[in-house]
């Protein structure tokens, strides 16, 4: 990443968000491309170490992405996420959902409504998404599965949070 | 699971009391007995040791008697595991983007080709 790319993270609990803001290095149209377009997303989804790879994808509203994140071992992760407004190149929002081989959501882990917004900035392209748990206790969910996943950790300083606490 | 799988609506209302974010941080210096934590505040008993009780259901903090004292500490666990989480997510994303930062130079590099 170059250093001067603009990368906004914010986590909201009171409303269950993720604010996600990344400025590329690209025009709008090619960065709707990369996510949009499942030659694209096999090349970038996963984090570093996984692969992506694309089982089925329409993206259209009503349509959906259903992918697998690969560790390095073949074990497979599904994910599908199912777009419900599609507005080239602006927007789209979608859900997203674990689900099986065979694209069945599992209706009993958390659930989020993704809105992804494209935007001009000067000849790089801002693209800001907000992930919403459907619920408070959906959120809860997730921070239980990412406990019980034990992964690595930047964040353990509780010290850094409580005078955070104790102001207002 | 964690050992006391906090709710975030129980957090929420605890976190949006004055008096309880002050017991909260407090709390944080080490664990206190409630007459401690009360000692600051002009308010009777009975309605700090609702301030108690709500945080108590939040799971942000426990607290146990011994006699006729009951001292109060931070779970600390709790706090920990959502914050925990908000970063992951956040190295997750930073992770993914810098993927599609060498993806889209890589295509730009392509076309220059061309």
């Amino acid at each position: 990443m170059k250093p001067d790319l603009r990368f906004d993270f914010t986590a909201d609990r009171a409303t269950g968000t993720l604010t996600i803001a990344r400025e590329f290095d690209g025009k709008r149209q090619l960065v709707w491309d990369c996510h949009t377009k499942q030659e694209l997303l096999d090349r970038w989804f996963a984090p570093q170490g996984l692969t992506t790879k694309t089982k089925h994808m329409d993206f259209r509203d009503g349509g959906y992405w259903h992918y697998a994140m690969i560790t390095p071992d073949g074990q497979h992760f599904w994910n599908r996420l199912d777009y419900q407004t599609v507005d080239p190149i602006d927007n789209y929002t979608a859900r997203d959902g674990f689900c099986d081989e065979a694209g069945t959501v599992n209706p009993d882990m958390p659930r989020s409504e993704w809105t992804g917004t494209f935007t001009d900035a000067s000849d790089r392209t801002l693209v800001t998404t907000v992930v919403r748990y459907a619920s408070p206790d959906d959120l809860q969910k997730a921070i239980d599965m990412g406990m019980e996943g034990g992964m690595a950790s930047t964040m353990e300083r509780l010290d850094e949070l409580l005078p955070l606490l104790a102001t207002g | 699971m964690g050992k006391h799988p906090i709710t975030l609506d129980a957090v929420f209302h605890a976190l949006a009391d004055p008096t309880r974010r002050a017991v909260l941080g407090r709390l944080g210096r080490g664990s206190a007995t409630v007459s401690e934590l009360a000692e600051p505040f002009d308010m009777a008993l009975p309605s700090f040791m609702k301030h108690i009780s709500v945080l108590e259901k939040s799971h942000l903090v426990v607290s146990r008697k011994k006699g006729r004292v009951r001292t109060c500490a931070l779970d600390r666990e709790s706090l920990i595991a959502a914050e925990r989480w908000f970063g992951e997510q956040h190295l997750l994303w930073q992770d993914r983007y810098s993927n599609l930062d060498t993806l889209l130079a890589s295509i730009k590099g392509d076309d220059d080709e061309a």
